[in-house]
């Protein structure tokens, strides 16, 4: 019943798909009107963007009704606790680099959101995090989840502001200040969540060198190939963003994860779909308003 | 409140931002909101260096040095190429010819090169460790990564030329180009989708308030 539900839910968003570029866009002067008010060319993005929002909100509304959702777990922050431990029976600090961006990037955001779960734990654990960061509104905003963390653990006196701190913007100064704080100070446990570039290797290594265990996490898919043959555990992609919904086991976070596989079948729909229609046109021909998918969801 | 506000902002220029991003720049009240919008932050963020310099200092300075702690030599050379770099460039100026610029083109430089030559010898230490035929999988990447490394380099199609039969219908190159363009090609593009899903999804929380955690304090 219920995947016959979670079926017809998804064939109707297809459909929708399929035949609203050729309904609303057919007509020349309607199309004129609404680009006054609206860029028509990126009419695609505003139907992917509605996808999304209301995959979300279908399980966002199952989470409000108190229904249980599960999700894999991941092996990665599953690990996270034992990391943790680990350090804190050596009785050696934790390391914590949420990337080399700034704020305004969704992955140091994602970072940071993460951070304050990994410090919560250290906290409970009596443990020393080491935080030392690339740019200073960062360093402000990870000051005070890490601070708020300790709070929440019941131990704001462990708390030490020094212990998050601001190293350089420069890529490769920042890295070597990294590495040595790495040779230096011993971490016992890594953690590498956010953007890199080509620093990724370096921090890796070095930390493998030192003995450490490594769990990294990033979006940048030229990276991860790195961050998977020199670490512990690698959070690829989307499992960096869900993480921080995943460690806080709240309903309605846990939701807008469900939502996003959701929104990722349907997309995969659509390349097959449109796959097929270019492959049939291209050998047989196909009417204007079949092609008039494709077309929909051309970059413009 | 002291929650609240924060995310209210948050929403409200978040909204801003979509909105401009969908009106045509003929629609200049409405497009120009994102611009003046990310010209703030870009303010902000240069004027956020002050923070982090300050902090740098007072860590290196009164943490380290004057505590004589561990390392605080290095803190020390820190410190005084700050000043000296921060001294010269409001001094003189950045141009070339200047001091400044002799401490860019002859001490920074040369050492972000280092730092990034290391990657050759991290790839191969990496490589080294990543490229064993423990499993199914792991035999497949080592032999993936043999074709692509030789592939890549005059010596593989000139040993490829020698096996008789195979070298006249293609080159081990070919195969090269094969799997870093196709293969490898949609494994990026699957990794990017599910990224870019991701992104938007965690913009939404963000955007709604559901994600807080990047405020600190309760969820």
């Amino acid at each position: 019943m219920r995947n016959s539900k979670i079926l017809m839910f998804f064939s109707a968003i297809i459909f929708f798909i399929a035949f609203s570029p050729s309904i609303a866009f057919a007509d020349e002067g309607l199309r004129e009107k609404i680009s006054y008010y609206f860029n028509v060319d990126k009419a695609n993005i505003l139907v992917g963007i509605i996808i999304v929002f209301f995959c979300v909100a279908y399980y966002l509304y199952h989470a409000q009704k108190g229904k249980a959702l599960y999700i894999r777990p991941i092996a990665g922050l599953s690990a996270l606790e034992d990391a943790v431990g680990r350090a804190t029976e050596m009785g050696k600090p934790i390391l914590y680099i949420p990337g080399i961006m700034d704020m305004d990037d969704i992955q140091t955001l994602a970072g940071i959101s993460i951070l304050g779960h990994v410090a919560h734990k250290v906290a409970e654990y009596q443990s020393r995090i080491l935080v030392p960061v690339s740019k200073s509104v960062v360093m402000t905003t990870a000051q005070e989840v890490v601070k708020e963390a300790y709070l929440k653990a019941g131990r704001p006196e462990a708390f030490n502001i020094d212990d998050v701190w601001y190293l350089t913007d420069d890529q490769f100064g920042y890295v070597a200040g990294v590495d040595g704080i790495m040779m230096r100070d011993k971490p016992a446990a890594n953690f590498y969540m956010g953007t890199f570039y080509a620093e990724s290797l370096i921090l890796a290594e070095t930390g493998y060198a030192t003995g450490a265990i490594q769990i990294a996490g990033t979006a940048m898919a030229s990276q991860l190939p790195f961050f998977v043959a020199a670490c512990d555990y690698t959070l690829i992609g989307e499992e960096l963003y869900a993480a921080s919904a995943y460690l806080s086991q709240d309903a309605h976070q846990i939701s807008s994860i469900k939502g996003q596989d959701m929104a990722k079948a349907v997309v995969l729909g659509c390349i097959i779909l449109g796959c097929i229609l270019v492959t049939l046109n291209s050998l047989v021909g196909l009417p204007d308003f079949l092609m008039s998918f494709v077309k929909f969801f051309e970059v413009k | 409140m002291k929650r609240n506000i924060p995310i209210f902002i948050t929403f409200i220029t978040g909204l801003a931002l979509i909105l401009a991003h969908f009106v045509p720049r003929e629609r200049q009240s409405i497009s120009q909101i994102g611009e003046i919008v990310q010209d703030w932050a870009m303010i902000i963020f240069a004027f956020a260096i002050i923070l982090g310099a300050l902090n740098l200092l007072r860590v290196n300075i009164i943490e380290k040095v004057l505590r004589l702690a561990k390392g605080y030599g290095y803190s020390i050379v820190l410190v005084v190429a700050f000043f000296v770099t921060t001294g010269l460039g409001i001094g003189q100026g950045i141009e070339e010819g200047t001091k400044f610029f002799l401490i860019y083109k002859f001490i920074f430089t040369p050492l972000s090169a280092t730092m990034f030559s290391l990657l050759a010898f991290f790839i191969a230490s990496a490589s080294f460790r990543a490229f064993r035929a423990k499993t199914g999988e792991a035999t497949l990447l080592l032999v993936a990564a043999f074709i692509v490394m030789l592939g890549r380099v005059p010596i593989g199609d000139f040993l490829w030329t020698h096996i008789p039969f195979v070298s006249k219908y293609f080159m081990l190159s070919d195969i090269s180009a094969w799997i870093m363009g196709f293969p490898n090609v949609a494994g990026q593009r699957a990794i990017l989708i599910g990224a870019g899903l991701g992104a938007v999804a965690i913009s939404l929380k963000i955007l709604l308030g559901v994600e807080r955690s990047y405020l600190g304090g309760e969820d």
